[in-house]
């Protein structure tokens, strides 16, 4: 698998580590279930998955990436930091 | 049909004109008491505990594709009683002891070799970890024995005791622990629960759960609905999307593990061998061939295939452990997807809604598991409550974080385990 990083272009996926499902997190004061439902539950589906991966080994970015978790076949690819993931301060 | 060796004999002088399929093939029926979500080896072991323990056997086993298809015949068919944590202990002692009676009990040869597990461990502190894991083994009442370099060359003196960065030290080893026949463990549980009266419903997908007003009225299914008064589920990687038919979301990442086999060699590896700084498990089936595996490929999947790197990484931690395996071939590979909770710990438990059990959450330890896993969701399907060795699986743990069991002390989180 090799995954196209904006910014360093296609690198063998062992440059990436790998965070799991993109999930939006809660902004501050936010109810224990929100807080659950971000840590714990996942959608977890067969099919295209909005996902975070580090470019750990590259240039250090978070990286937004849907990918078919059935095909592994990647669709996008965008900044994490320009996906807007981040809570309400 | 009772198998023995006479049986054998007797087949053998007169054709072999008398054996019979070991179950039945019935159509399902409109209504049962209970309907099991999964044909593998921990819905099989479910059904066959409900009707032997509990007297149910009104009881469906649906599976959307063959029975022991999925992960049952997908694993390298380790059986281990060797946690630490309350919880994981007495549970996984539990499972052992029930492996231990299994082939009797079910009439059924699952080539259960209780050749021992032998945990490498290559520094002190990985020294000390395997003394306090020991300890808390013999605790729980199971058997675990601390090898040093010599006691353990003697059993297995082909390991590289001198490689410069994993210098192996010695190993902690479980006699009762073994191997064994995975797909036998699906079809001895499918016959003794068939023969019991539970129908083995095959190529029947579960399209839908009926919940009304809090409470599981049936299923649907490609093969028509089916009413049941509980429905329990056991769908391993597919558990995320079975829960979705009743609108739950789990805490679960499935993801994909994989596993090699060598072509068949003489007799060399005795014993199941964990390698501790490649995380490599190895041991030899009966036809030669070497079985092992090493760490998840670390992103959710469903391809039931790996990526090259951890293949690569596989053999490398082979080789660094047995040189000699250098000159061995790959025959084939796999993979199997795995249901990843947040701390590598299973779930067995009552879902939210009146009616609806889990079974999830086996991570990488199903197999090894399935009579207990089987034993216990049953007892909490009859009775409500749950069995003395499964208090723990709670479903809750995640959203409370109290209970947690992290077995490896990484972190409780998905992409750590």
């Amino acid at each position: 698998m090799r995954l196209t990083c904006p910014l360093c272009g296609a690198r063998d996926h062992r440059e990436f580590s790998y965070k799991g499902a993109a999930v939006q997190r809660p902004g501050e004061g936010a109810d224990l279930e929100a807080w659950h439902a971000y840590v714990n539950l996942r959608e977890n589906p067969a099919g295209p998955l909005q996902e975070l991966w580090f470019h750990q080994m590259g240039c250090g970015a978070w990286l937004k990436i849907t990918r078919d978790t059935v095909t592994h076949e990647i669709s996008n690819v965008v900044l994490a930091s320009e996906a807007g993931l981040g809570g309400a301060a | 049909m009772r198998f023995s060796g006479w049986r054998v004999l007797k087949e053998g002088v007169t054709g072999n004109t008398g054996w019979r399929p070991q179950w039945r093939n019935p159509a399902p029926k409109a209504e049962y008491d209970v309907v099991i979500i999964g044909g593998g080896g921990h819905g099989l072991a479910t059904a066959y505990y409900l009707a032997r323990e509990h007297g149910i056997t009104n009881v469906a086993v649906l599976e959307k594709g063959y029975l022991g298809g999925g992960n049952v015949g997908r694993n390298t068919t380790i059986v281990r009683a060797n946690y630490y944590l309350p919880g994981n202990s007495e549970f996984y002692s539990h499972s052992l002891k029930l492996w231990e009676g299994l082939e009797q009990e079910l009439n059924y040869n699952a080539m259960m070799s209780q050749r021992g597990i032998i945990n490498l461990f290559h520094n002190d502190a990985q020294r000390d970890a395997a003394v306090r894991r020991g300890n808390a083994i013999i605790n729980q009442g199971d058997d675990a024995e601390l090898l040093g370099r010599d006691a353990l060359r003697r059993l297995a003196p082909y390991l590289n005791f001198d490689n410069n960065r994993f210098p192996i030290m010695g190993g902690l080893m479980q006699r009762r622990a073994g191997t064994a026949r995975h797909d036998a463990v699906a079809w001895g549980y499918a016959r003794a629960a068939d023969m019991r009266g539970v129908d083995l419903i095959q190529n029947c997908e579960v399209t839908g759960i009926d919940v009304a007003g809090g409470k599981v009225m049936g299923v649907q299914t490609t093969r028509g609905p089916i009413r049941a008064k509980k429905v329990a589920l056991a769908a391993a990687g597919r558990s995320g999307q079975v829960a979705a038919l009743a609108g739950l979301t789990l805490p679960i990442e499935s993801h994909v593990l994989q596993a090699f086999v060598s072509e068949g060699l003489k007799p060399i590896v005795d014993h199941v061998i964990t390698f501790a700084e490649g995380h490599l498990y190895i041991s030899q089936s009966d036809k030669g061939g070497l079985v092992f595996g090493s760490y998840l490929d670390f992103y959710a999947s469903y391809a039931a295939r790996g990526n090259l790197p951890m293949a690569e990484h596989t053999m490398e931690a082979c080789v660094a452990m047995m040189p000699a395996l250098g000159k061995a071939r790959l025959l084939r590979s796999w993979g199997g997807i795995m249901d990843m909770t947040p701390d590598g710990s299973p779930i067995i438990d009552h879902a939210p809604i009146d009616g609806l059990y889990l079974n999830c959450g086996w991570c990488y330890g199903g197999f090894k598991a399935t009579p207990g896993s089987g034993s216990v969701y049953a007892h909490l399907i009859a009775t409500d409550r749950p069995h003395g060795a499964a208090t723990r699986f709670r479903l809750d743990r995640f959203r409370s974080g109290r209970g947690l069991m992290d077995e490896e002390g990484t972190g409780a989180q998905h992409n750590l385990h």
